[in-house]
């Protein structure tokens, strides 16, 4: 669909968000109605489904033991993988979809990139020896605009949902070590996720910038700023996509919508988790067949 | 700022909803419809080993003695006379076609057309030998499955809530504002690009969420269900009317006009 180039006469969007209104009647800060769950896949540790619009991302967290990094010996970490399905869209048949994850694993690398987001020292369990890594997967499995919101969202939620084995370290008189693992299945510690950041991914349209772009609205689109914000509004990594060029005056006005409407999503995504979370072990699920 | 954040609901099925008393017969491709060799095949169906099969998935449509298949899903099979709206995206090559008509048409522009033959390959060949089609200026584009565009005897419409619709048989279907004097001198490939007022472009945005409801909750598409719908989401705000529970209520109301005015 976004194939075709769209000739001058013919931009069906353009000029629509002059006066805060796009083609589906939203405001240029307004987004799709979101749909979370957490828990739907079993033989992980954390997951998290995420529905915005046509979008539909499914992210799997599995918690493995391994060896800390050289540099970083009283700390575990986060590895990402990004999967394009082919059923998400025609373009990622075959291996057309392995550019795209690449560039979505690397921002979230990026993003995660610094010392406040996950507390990566409580996920050591003993120093240069083990520590626990998380393998974050992230399924596309339906591409319907603004992918790196919608990911960045069932991320944060996938994490939230994540328990990790409790473990003791046991040492014996010889100085060989032992990890035991805790006999209860439900003894697990639960990640703190207050400071992990949410994309919020702005386009620039003619005059004015939208978030929660259709592929419509981005293929009209030839600038776009991503902005990681975390929930007390505070930036951690900006990046700039696309062919077209930003004026310094345009990124500081789309920085500010990225701040004010990144505290809104943290504020509404932190109350749903809550939500579904107080609903308990007997909450009913709706899955993917529902 | 609007943004709303829920947790999923189970979807009812639609039949419970309805209160439903004749069940449709919903078969897949491979289904027996009968073993009664005493009807007429339509399309959708083949016969194979004394019994009548579907090649398609969807509802048996039966008239006296001709059975047939109505596929809920289908790719667009061109007629001749079928109005279609799609974009150029290719065009031949050629020292005339260079000269004449790269003037009015370019690769990317969104026309209307007529369909003048159709090849056995069911390739279509299109002319817009009339002034009501050629180039179309600023507008919404909706793409839905053909299968939802019902035939009727005209596919233009100037719909009096204050925009037009191009209902294209091929399942692209085009609204834009209600051109205010005919030019029937300029024809239909010099495009109008004035800015649209606010107030046409929010009932442009309203029938365009509209139409997009009624696809989705898989209704035909035609002047009188896409009107009764717009008048069922006046209530509400352009933005909410994609919201899935506002959605069922708003197609609910135009399927019980639609009943009633038929009955």
């Amino acid at each position: 669909q976004g194939l075709v180039p769209l000739s001058e006469s013919t931009k069906d969007v353009g000029c629509c968000t002059q006066e805060d209104l796009r083609v589906d009647g939203r405001g240029c800060d307004d987004y799709r109605c979101v749909e979370v769950e957490t828990d739907v896949v079993s033989n992980t540790s954390g997951s998290a489904r995420v529905k915005l619009g046509h979008t539909d991302i499914l992210v799997g967290v599995k918690a493995e033991m391994g060896t800390p990094k050289l540099e970083k010996p009283n700390e575990g970490y986060l590895e990402f993988f990004v999967d394009c399905s082919a059923s998400a869209a025609p373009e990622f048949e075959g291996r057309g979809g392995d550019d795209l994850g690449t560039e979505i694993a690397n921002t979230l690398y990026r993003i995660f990139n610094n010392k406040s987001s996950i507390d990566l020292k409580s996920l050591c369990i003993s120093p240069r020896e083990h520590c626990w890594v998380l393998y974050v997967d992230v399924l596309l499995l339906e591409c319907g605009g603004n992918l790196f919101d919608a990911i960045s969202i069932a991320v944060k939620a996938a994490l939230f949902n994540t328990r990790i084995p409790r473990v003791r370290v046991l040492e014996d008189e010889e100085g060989s070590k032992d990890i035991e693992l805790s006999d209860d299945p439900y003894d697990c510690i639960q990640l703190s996720v207050e400071n992990v950041p949410c994309i919020v991914t702005l386009c620039k349209i003619g005059y004015r910038h939208v978030v929660d772009a259709t592929l419509q609205e981005e293929a009209c689109s030839l600038a776009s700023l991503l902005v990681s914000v975390t929930s007390k509004g505070v930036v951690t990594c900006v990046r700039k996509v696309g062919k077209g060029s930003l004026d310094p005056e345009s990124i500081f006005e789309m920085l500010e919508t990225g701040k004010r409407v990144g505290k809104v999503l943290h504020a509404s995504l932190q109350s749903i988790l809550h939500k579904e979370e107080s609903l308990g072990p007997k909450r009913q699920k709706v899955g993917f067949l529902g | 700022m609007a943004l709303e954040m829920r947790l999923p609901v189970a979807r009812k099925p639609l039949s419970e909803s309805l209160g439903r008393e004749s069940k449709k017969h919903l078969v897949v491709p491979g289904d027996t419809i009968t073993t009664d060799t005493g009807f007429m095949r339509g399309h959708g169906t083949y016969m194979g080993e004394e019994k009548l099969i579907a090649s398609v998935a969807g509802s048996v449509e039966r008239v006296n003695k001709l059975i047939c298949v109505k596929a809920l899903k289908t790719r667009y099979n061109g007629e001749v006379g079928d109005i279609v709206v799609g974009r150029i995206t290719e065009r031949r090559r050629s020292a005339e076609d260079e000269l004449a008509m790269r003037g009015f048409l370019q690769e990317g522009d969104l026309i209307s057309a007529e369909v003048q033959a159709v090849f056995s390959d069911g390739a279509v060949s299109l002319h817009t030998r009339s002034l009501k089609y050629g180039k179309l200026g600023q507008g919404v584009l909706v793409q839905v499955s053909p299968s939802l565009v019902k035939r009727q005897k005209t596919h233009f419409h100037d719909l009096p809530c204050g925009a037009s619709v191009i209902l294209g048989n091929n399942g692209f279907i085009w609204v834009y504002p209600t051109p205010e004097h005919k030019d029937d001198d300029a024809g239909g490939f010099i495009a109008n690009l004035e800015p649209v007022s606010l107030a046409d472009r929010e009932v442009i945005s309203r029938l365009r969420n509209c139409i997009v409801s009624l696809a989705t909750q898989r209704m035909m598409l035609y002047d009188t269900s896409i009107l009764y719908c717009y008048e069922a989401s006046l209530p509400h705000q352009i933005k909410d009317i994609l919201k899935p529970e506002i959605m069922e209520e708003i197609v609910m109301e135009t399927r019980q006009r639609l009943l009633e005015q038929e009955g």
